[in-house]
């Protein structure tokens, strides 16, 4: 009865257990729908053990997942003018505004910060697709102009991570304004002769695709992004017809010539390390002296052990795992 | 003459002088001219009433009239000795996008235009101007050529956007267009714009990356399209009057923010009630920016144009 004991009652008990459980321990991947163990998903930063989807990491994470042991510095970025249009749909701007900075705790759609990858100094520009659809308005404009400073200042490469619905529909044309300005941003950055690396990910569309996502030395995305200029919806309203599998997706359009590579986020650090020193012309880090990167995994998360020792049946183990008792 | 549909009054009282007018024709007894002079008076002063408050979705539709003179009609009047330039090099020629060389007031320039096609034949054979990324490497292509041989740029915006087709996303509408606006900022002679008409989005911009951009009174410049963006944010096409205010994308608002430059006043009525006159008022205003920028060195040209697109994003509308 004993395997009866480990296989099926764990389940079942997970299942009238539920509310005893910590939340969000487990996540269910969108695409294959196999269930994750949280701390084992930001192992694996947030991409699926399983099927390899990736999911939406923040900009947060992602940096602390990227810099070495960790370790970096958010560089401020002064604050535009606010609403300049006065902009109200059905909504007014600004309440859109304060729900994003509430939901994302972030001021704006970019996080822009140094520090070393693979011992070599870098700056990055993170788009936050959760605020606001990373949509691309001044206060975006303004962190990549700051980025590209900042690298130009410290003689550092800069990397781009796009995720965009596109521009900023309630800046209006001032969100439009923001491609020639993101682009004075990367010929900055060139003409110090610096490296300029774009990563590419779910999704990048319209305006953003069609300006910094395209112009850079090293373009990469990460595996099945919708990088595009219209939309899949647009094109299929335009042309009537279906568009077929895969159609705008990272390896499509590698397959198309506009992309370096397709590389999974837990390859990227490493791939990255070796570009920035090649181009900034360091050498090779000898075996075992690559800094570690940051963990998204907190000392004091659940073990899968424990969690599985929490769903015996008489529930006793879930308070042994809380390190409150 | 193709009226609007906030035009109807107008329609209806030039119908009627017209109408007397053929009535008299035949009927040689028949005195009408008091009539007509009457009616006139009144359609034109309707007119001017109308187009002396129009609201942002009207000056959509104007920017948009299929009698609107496109690209090639300033290209034709406002230029000698033009000389077409085709093909990106690379895949095809885009008919949506013209260009090549010629003269402006005796001076040689490269001059690149979005053209939307003037009958169902010429619209189909421009794409109704709406580029695919061969149009905007062509246009690369001739910047850069004027850039070597110093000649200034003069380009007219008139586009509903970049065609989003199949073709087009494969072929790298996106790089296509980043590499143009990228184009105009770095090359060291100068670009003026004229916007004549619609200038539509991310298509817009690649050709408007400009040291100098003039405005037609009723031309518009937006992000998206009303439209689009009603259908977005209104969850309804249907509320594209709303998103046409919304989006502040008249020349006057865009003059305010400092986008543009300059606001070319159109004849009442519209670029399409007197196109010789919309014509010329663009080329005297492109004439005095290209005469502004003549004594600036390569390297001032693309400060002045670099920092004009930095300084952007200060001002804030009432």
């Amino acid at each position: 009865m004993n395997w009866i004991n480990n296989l099926s009652l764990p389940k079942i008990n997970d299942f009238f257990q539920r509310r005893e459980m910590p939340e969000n321990l487990w996540r269910k991947c969108e695409n294959c729908e196999q269930m994750i163990f949280h701390r084992e998903l930001k192992q694996n930063l947030y991409v699926c053990p399983h099927c390899e989807h990736h999911m939406r990491i923040s900009p947060t994470e992602r940096l602390e997942s990227l810099y070495d042991f960790g370790a970096y510095t958010v560089v401020d970025v002064p604050d535009p003018v606010a609403d300049p249009l006065n902009f109200r749909d059905e909504k007014r701007y600004t309440d859109r505004l304060r729900d994003a900075r509430r939901t994302t705790n972030e001021k704006e759609a970019v996080v822009v910060a140094h520090g070393r990858i693979g011992d070599v100094d870098t700056v990055s520009a993170v788009q936050n697709f959760g605020f606001m659809g990373g949509s691309m308005g001044m206060a975006v404009g303004d962190s990549l102009l700051k980025a590209a400073e900042t690298a130009v200042e410290r003689k550092s490469p800069l990397l781009v991570f796009s995720a965009a619905g596109g521009a900023r529909m309630q800046e209006g044309i001032l969100s439009l304004m923001q491609m020639p300005r993101s682009t004075i941003a990367v010929q900055m950055v060139r003409e110090a002769g610096l490296p300029y690396i774009t990563i590419i990910t779910h999704p990048t569309t319209g305006g953003v695709t069609a300006s910094y996502a395209m112009l850079g030395d090293i373009q990469i995305a990460e595996p099945n992004a919708l990088i595009c200029f219209a939309g899949p919806r647009v094109i299929e309203q335009t042309i009537r017809e279906k568009l077929p599998e895969g159609f705008q997706r990272s390896e499509y359009l590698l397959e198309h010539g506009m992309l370096d590579m397709v590389t999974p986020r837990t390859r990227l650090r490493a791939e990255l390390v070796k570009i920035l020193r090649m181009l900034m012309q360091l050498p090779m880090l000898p075996a075992g002296q690559l800094p570690e990167p940051g963990s998204l995994v907190r000392d004091d998360e659940p073990e899968m052990s424990e969690v599985e020792a929490a769903e015996q049946p008489d529930g006793s183990a879930v308070k042994s795992s809380d390190p409150q008792s | 003459m193709q009226y609007l549909d906030f035009e109807k009054g107008v329609a209806e009282l030039e119908g009627k002088a017209r109408e007397l007018r053929a009535l008299a024709r035949d009927d040689a007894q028949m005195d009408i001219s008091e009539e007509v002079e009457r009616l006139e008076g009144k359609s034109s002063a309707l007119l001017q009433d109308l187009y002396g408050k129009l609201t942002p979705w009207q000056k959509c539709q104007i920017a948009r009239h299929p009698e609107r003179p496109h690209a090639q009609d300033y290209i034709g009047a406002l230029f000698d000795d033009m000389t077409p330039l085709a093909g990106d090099r690379g895949f095809s020629e885009d008919h949506a996008v013209i260009g090549g060389l010629a003269r402006f007031r005796n001076e040689p320039v490269m001059v690149i235009g979005q053209e939307k096609g003037a009958d169902t034949q010429s619209r189909l054979h421009r794409n109704f101007g709406m580029a695919r990324p061969e149009g905007y490497r062509k246009a690369i292509r001739l910047m850069d050529m004027a850039d070597r041989f110093n000649l200034p740029v003069v380009t007219f915006v008139d586009t509903p956007g970049a065609y989003p087709g199949k073709g087009a996303e494969e072929r790298g509408q996106s790089e296509a267009i980043a590499r143009a606006t990228e184009k105009c900022l770095e090359i060291g002679v100068p670009i003026v714009t004229a916007i004549i008409g619609e200038g539509g989005s991310g298509g817009a911009v690649a050709l408007a990356t400009a040291n100098r951009l003039a405005m037609l009174e009723h031309s518009v410049y937006s992000v998206i399209s009303p439209e689009g963006c009603a259908s977005i944010l209104w969850k309804s096409a249907d509320r594209a009057q709303d998103a046409a205010a919304a989006l502040r994308l008249t020349a006057q608002d865009l003059k305010q923010l400092e986008v543009i430059e300059e606001v070319v006043p159109e004849p009442v009525g519209g670029a399409q009630r007197d196109p010789k006159a919309a014509i010329t008022a663009v080329g005297d205003a492109v004439a005095r920016h290209l005469a502004e920028l003549r004594a600036m060195s390569r390297d001032e040209v693309r400060k002045d144009r670099r920092e004009k697109f930095l300084q952007i994003g200060r001002v804030r509308l009432s």
